[in-house]
């Protein structure tokens, strides 16, 4: 396959970047999204130049550590797939594909096509954990939790922490990812204990990080990867009013 | 180079709870006083550093990737054992640890492994009270399943993502910490060198992967949680950016470096497309129950769509060789099958190194349903990588490196012969032996991380004044400028070969000359290889851009140049390695079915590499291994 590619340059945070053109040939359609530009990226060493800068590390789907907005859309639009396991038969011979960052204003650009994800982290920081000091817990099975409440608990867990659902958001929300963890941790009953104070804190920690607000766009559950549902905001949401209204109360 | 195991005295499943007993502890208001640098944030770094947070030590945790939650234990698939016995099949703490000095193929050390099966149900009871979604029966009790070879179902799991939901747990545990200020987090920080004062590790020196920045770090302890070094390969199954830069500059400082030639090769992996490949693909071995793994009899048939070729035609090879195993054989017998098979000219697929495995027969029994319904996800993963569809064709497979058992030596305490370097994880030689079993990486990881060494590690740091130790010793000036010098000459050289083209001609003969099968001839061949491109690195890598920006190109090129030292070292350990054991199979030493002969006489011992300087060869001490509780046998697959 032969292609056209128009990819976002930027070599530092404070800069300013600007869309480039590269052209390459013979790309396997065999090979993945990733190792093209790798194979880019031989290309622009061995003349010379300095490659482009992209985030991955498993290659497999699970690290989250890929990004990439490709033809307009984070992880380039195929259902349940992340950049790193889109394949080039995906795409047609001739074809010119633009590739830029995730955009987002709490994700800054690093270098090219690489952001700062840190947001993530620090919402999780905020609450995103069972409170359980190593050694102390009680037996595993002392706590019965039904299969299906397991089940959904899992959905919710399967969150990779990519940051698509930023990206795809006008609103840069990151309601998808920190209702993900919410449900996930919430709906457990070990999780009962914290709910109410992981809830605010959590959210309170995604407004100050520069996340916008939810307007059921629905664009985020699109692009995810690990197809998270909406429900989740709205549990995020109804969590959020009740824990918000207990602590009315009791002032 | 001293090797003392430090190995308790007393019965087998006294040894660790006495040992405890008789460690010294710091009182919890000295504790802060103490700092503590932890390099890696997997499943055994992230449990370690929260863990060490909790108890009021002041941690400092590093990693490469943009966040904590991305280590390479997210990748596991299939579970993690423990001694629960929840299912009433005849578990115990024993049997898991008599089957993993079993399964190591005995070149474990017995007191490790059994502690090791000790703290198992701990994990799980750990684990579940952080909210791992485990899988569940009707009654909300655990779920367990059967894994690799053992005879009862000691496995938990959550579906086929065990090692992300048990990250995620670890993780979840070290942001609660990093909130509360006990743990200070550095993302894309990669250590470049250890530092000594005074012959104990006091500190590390890394580089801000996003300004370029090198630093140093000082602390009273240094614990390294780097992985495995499977990338020596250049293709495998870890993550691309998977390195041993950390436990490397650790060897040469001193560290003794144990059974670098033990690496695993999993037999279920997606084959190489082509020469653009960047990683390989693991599909879990659970394939194997229901697959039928084949290649055509006649060479002239690969060429051919598998359906015109006939059933006459077909070569079950693992159930022609080990009728009573078939397509169960064991990790490594699967493997040399396949490469077998290949080396005769009868692989199938691009460069004819793949073998099918087929579910023609399964579907036809069970219906299409019945198989989707326990492999669906994997066959959609298979499916999106190659673009076929395994309902309707077979799977094409082949074996990868994907775990290795060889790493730093460590003690009882989990310390290397570096007084106050403590290694965990794979990153360690571990208490898998030769072999590893399958689910039990995860098990070590947070054995390591939550209970071994939050118990071990005081005992060092109370013998210990802290905070005597800043940046500002000129120990920490020498090696910063060592590692800056190092960087600028991986710069400078402009050459003409990229760090990625030269880790594929070192790939290339890694995997012919050590991976599955190996051979005194061959080994000889990579030792005298080896340091030729080792040559052409130094004399002719390009690496364009500047050392304090972003630079993924210069990342590349100091891993490289760390796998290039490993990969010779992997090479002398096979070589004087002169018999068959687990994972280190030498052609030498088989039965006529191609099962390993081991020589105990004359290897029941760990082999550990002390380095010597650059271009000499490592002189090799030896840590004899004793099998009191478990009776030295010959594992047998008939």
């Amino acid at each position: 396959m032969n292609l056209k590619l128009k990819i976002w340059r930027q070599d530092t945070s404070d800069g300013s970047g600007q869309f480039k053109h590269y052209e390459i040939n013979n790309v396997s359609p065999d090979s993945s999204f990733l190792e093209m530009l790798d194979m880019l990226n031989e290309q622009l060493v061995e003349s010379g130049d300095q490659s482009v800068a992209f985030d991955s590390d498993c290659r497999e789907g699970v690290c989250g550590m890929c990004s990439l907005t490709i033809n307009g859309i984070p992880h380039g639009g195929h259902q349940g797939t992340t950049t790193c396991q889109l394949h080039m038969r995906s795409f047609s011979d001739g074809q010119t594909i633009t590739i830029e960052p995730f955009r987002a204003k709490s994700f800054p650009v690093l270098r090219d096509l690489v952001v700062d994800r840190g947001g993530f982290d620090e919402i999780i920081q905020a609450g995103g954990f069972i409170t359980c000091r190593t050694g102390s817990a009680q037996d595993a099975n002392e706590i019965p939790i039904p299969k299906p409440l397991a089940d959904d608990a899992f959905d919710f867990a399967a969150c990779i922490g990519c940051g698509a659902c930023v990206a795809a958001c006008k609103n840069a929300s990151a309601m998808l990812f920190t209702g993900a963890k919410i449900a996930h941790l919430n709906s457990l009953p070990q999780g009962k204990a914290e709910k109410d104070r992981r809830t605010l804190s959590m959210v309170s920690k995604m407004d100050e990080a520069g996340f916008g607000n939810c307007r059921n766009y629905g664009e985020c559950s699109a692009v995810c990867p690990k197809e998270i549902p909406l429900d989740v905001i709205a549990k995020m949401n109804r969590d959020f009013a009740v824990a918000s209204v207990k602590g009315f109360i009791s002032k | 180079m001293i090797i003392d195991a430090k190995i308790p005295a007393g019965p087998i499943a006294e040894k660790w709870s006495r040992h405890k007993f008789s460690n010294k502890l710091v009182n919890p208001a000295n504790r802060r006083k103490y700092h503590v640098i932890i390099v890696g944030t997997g499943l055994a770094g992230g449990s370690a550093a929260a863990t060490l947070a909790e108890q009021g030590y002041n941690v400092t945790s590093f990693c490469y990737q943009d966040s904590p939650r991305r280590a390479h234990s997210i990748a596991a698939q299939g579970g993690i054992n423990a001694a629960k016995n929840y299912q009433n099949d005849g578990d115990s703490i024993h049997r898991l640890f008599y089957d993993t000095v079993k399964g190591g193929d005995f070149r474990s050390r017995e007191a490790n492994v059994h502690r090791l099966a000790e703290v198992s149900a701990n994990i799980i009871d750990q684990c579940a009270a952080q909210g791992v979604p485990f899988a569940r029966e009707y009654g909300g009790l655990l779920a367990n399943r059967s894994f690799g070879g053992a005879q009862v179902s000691r496995t938990f799991y959550a579906r086929g993502a065990t090692g992300q939901q048990l990250l995620l747990g670890a993780y979840s545990a070290l942001s609660r910490q990093i909130g509360l200020g006990t743990v200070k987090m550095y993302n894309r920080h990669e250590m470049l060198d250890l530092v000594l004062v005074d012959g104990h590790a006091k500190g590390i020196v890394t580089r801000n992967l996003v300004t370029g920045e090198i630093k140093s770090w000082a602390a009273d302890a240094v614990v390294l949680a780097t992985g495995g070094y499977s990338n020596a390969f250049y293709l495998s199954t870890n993550a691309v950016g998977c390195n041993s830069i950390a436990t490397m500059r650790a060897y040469k400082k001193g560290a003794g470096f144990a059974n670098p030639c033990y690496t695993q090769i999993h037999p279920t992996c997606i084959p190489q497309s082509g020469d653009h490949q960047s990683k390989l693909t693991l599909m879990s071995e659970s394939l194997r129950n229901d697959g039928r793994v084949w290649v055509p009899k006649d060479a002239a048939d690969c060429e051919k769509p598998p359906e015109q070729i006939p059933e006459e035609a077909r070569d079950y090879f693992l159930e022609r060789k080990y009728p009573s195993f078939g397509n169960l054989a064991p990790r490594d017998i699967a493997s040399r099958a396949a490469k077998e098979a290949c080396d005769e000219g009868r692989g199938v697929g691009p460069g004819k190194r793949g073998v099918y495995l087929d579910f023609a027969d399964a579907i036809q029994r069970l219906g299409e349903s019945a198989i989707q319904e326990r492999y669906g996800n994997l066959f959609d993963i298979y499916e999106r990588i190659t673009g076929d569809s395994a309902y309707r064709k077979p799977m094409r497979i082949y074996p990868a490196p994907h775990y290795t058992m060889g790493g730093l030596w460590v003690d009882y305490n989990l310390q290397s012969t570096i007084p106050g370097l403590f290694v965990i994880g794979e990153a360690n030689f571990s208490d898998h032996g030769a072999n590893r079993l399958g689910a039990s990486a995860l098990m070590q990881g947070l054995a390591d991380g939550y209970f071994v060494l939050p118990n071990t590690l005081p005992n060092y740091l109370a013998g210990e004044k802290p905070g005597i130790i800043n940046t500002g010793l000129d120990a920490f000036q020498e090696v910063e400028a060592d590692v800056n010098a190092f960087t600028e000459k991986l710069l400078s050289i402009n050459g003409t070969r990229t760090p990625r083209s030269l880790h594929l001609d070192l790939g290339r003969i890694m995997w012919e000359k050590c991976g599955m099968a190996r051979n005194k001839a061959g080994l000889e061949e990579a030792l005298r290889k080896i340091p030729e491109i080792r040559q052409e690195f130094w004399a002719n890598l390009k690496v364009t851009g500047e050392g304090k920006q972003l630079n993924q190109e210069l990342e590349r090129a100091g891993r490289l140049a760390e796998f290039l030292d490993l990969a010779e070292l992997m090479c002398h350990d096979a070589l004087d390695r002169d018999e068959s054991c687990g994972g280190h199979f030498r052609e030498e030493h088989q039965t006529e079915d191609g099962e390993a002969v081991r020589l105990d006489d004359d290897f029941a011992h760990a082999a550990i590499w002390e380095y010597r300087g650059a271009g000499e060869k490592p002189t090799r001490h030896v840590e004899e291994l004793d099998f009191k509780d478990v009776p030295l046998a010959v594992r047998s697959y008939k």
